[in-house]
């Protein structure tokens, strides 16, 4: 199985270590990935915010690209994966933008938990545990752009979505059931309102222990950001905010641990005390 | 069918369009009419900054629909709404809120009405500024424009240096797409 590859601009910054884990992945899966040839920014999240159209032509510059290749492409991050989406719809829908007159949208988009989250996927991925996950509980957060709008995204259970929980379970880890997984994490306020960002993180961290969480699991690079930063930011008020990892990384664990876990020298949270007390290396 | 769109009128909410106004303004500009808002809170009920924002979706709509111009380009929650997309999920009348509060941000602009929130407005700007430039966004030309534009230089040094030693801020961010990139903001009067 081959793919276009649009890693966005947090994979290659705040957000690298989705980007790396979802490539090696990738790489051990079978499955190549072709990054698309010059990329530029989707515009997320600022773009549609200032303006609509501006939003559109900017992602559909990167659709025009994928479907030079004749490949779907496939995406790690949610922002990026609603605007590309987003675009490819109004182009189906209105045409092409302005500037942008070569654009098809026949190259379909996809998140890489669209990806990973189908059942003969999960099987062959389940086929490939060294290391199970066993003794950790995790409360899987999806966040919003996966998910919402479903005219959109296309998906079937926006309010209660499984994927995250079906691949993590087949890693042998335990999952919790809990009302907030697709609840916002303050999104781009991080820089500007970040005592919101706090709010609505501290309601995040406080539903998932209470459901028996030992740890957050994320595929969305702005939500990370924002969970990661304020297990620090909890930590000083007394608040006990639990360890931020990415599905991706657990999956990489699950398969080959030293790998998976040269990963967590990127957060800021800190999972390795977890781990250990369960026997993970 | 989804287990949100059962309750969904299909028709998107029966004939009655606004025809004159800031409602039918906005269809116009949007395709979306505000007149379908039957006023259900239901977009409330599920908005994350409930308790936090000025103006929660339906009072907004209500707003739209009578014309309260002022009220709606002069709202925190214009600025503060990031688009998270449950109200529109969940909208028995498929009203795209967060369209149109895209719309309404764009209207204040245009009308020259000052950001209730001048720093969200900032980071938008900083974030497309470096975009345009790099044709990518550059996180550290974006957070150093953020910067200067409001001048909290030192609120998040220690993140950004936690970050930088995490390997995750970069000195020099990858270039692409720019001139084709700064053709598509000149399109637009960016």
């Amino acid at each position: 199985m081959k793919l276009a590859y649009y890693p966005g601009c947090s994979g290659h910054g705040t957000g690298r270590e989705l980007d790396e884990s979802t490539r090696d992945l990738c790489d051990r899966l079978g499955i190549e990935l072709q990054e698309l040839d010059d990329w530029n920014c989707c515009g997320a999240s600022s773009a549609h915010s200032i303006d609509e159209g501006l939003g559109v032509a900017l992602a559909a510059r990167n659709l025009a690209i994928a479907d030079k290749t004749g490949l779907d492409v496939m995406t790690p991050c949610s922002a990026c994966f609603a605007r590309l989406a987003g675009a490819r719809k109004h182009v189906l829908e209105h045409g092409a933008p302005e500037g942008v007159e070569d654009v098809t949208g026949q190259s379909k988009v996809f998140h890489v938990l669209d990806l990973f989250g189908n059942e003969e996927f999960v099987e062959h991925f389940h086929g490939k545990v060294q290391k199970p996950l066993a003794g950790l509980t995790l409360a899987c957060y999806y966040g919003c752009l996966t998910n919402r709008p479903p005219e959109v995204t296309g998906k079937d259970n926006p309010e209660n979505p499984r994927e995250m929980e079906t691949l993590l379970e087949a890693a042998g880890a335990e999952t919790v059931d809990w009302p907030l997984k697709t609840v916002c994490c303050g999104g781009s306020l991080t820089l500007s309102r970040d005592e919101i960002v706090g709010q609505l993180c501290g309601n995040l961290f406080d539903m998932a222990r209470q459901a028996g969480a030992q740890a957050l699991v994320t595929g969305c690079p702005m939500c990370f950001m924002n969970l990661d930063r304020q297990w620090g930011a909890a930590n000083e008020q007394g608040i006990e905010a639990l360890p931020v990892l990415y599905f991706t990384e657990l999956m990489l664990y699950a398969i080959d641990p030293s790998r998976g876990r040269s990963l967590f020298k990127h957060h800021l949270s800190d999972p390795t005390q977890l781990f250990s007390e369960r026997g993970l290396p | 069918m989804s287990d949100t769109n059962e309750y969904r009128n299909e028709e998107g909410g029966g004939a009655i369009h606004p025809t004159s106004g800031l409602a039918r303004e906005a269809e116009e500009a949007t395709g979306i009419n505000a007149m379908s808002c039957y006023q259900c809170g239901k977009c409330s009920a599920g908005c994350p900054l409930f308790g936090i924002t000025d103006l929660i979706p339906h009072d907004l709509m209500r707003c739209i629909q009578l014309g309260l111009e002022d009220r709606v380009l002069r709202s925190r929650h214009i600025w503060l709404c990031v688009g998270c997309e449950t109200c529109n999920t969940r909208c028995p009348n498929q009203i795209d809120i967060p369209r149109l509060m895209d719309y309404m941000r764009k209207r204040a602009m245009e009308k020259g009405v000052e950001a209730a929130e001048p720093g969200i407005s900032a980071f938008h700007n900083s974030f497309l500024k470096t975009v345009k430039h790099n044709g990518r966004l550059s996180e550290l030309g974006m957070m150093r424009d953020y910067k200067m534009k409001t001048g909290e230089y030192f609120k998040d040094f220690k993140l950004g240096m936690a970050l930088f030693k995490r390997g995750k801020i970069k000195l020099f961010s990858r270039k692409a797409g720019r001139r084709d990139v700064r053709a598509i903001f000149e399109r637009r009067g960016k």
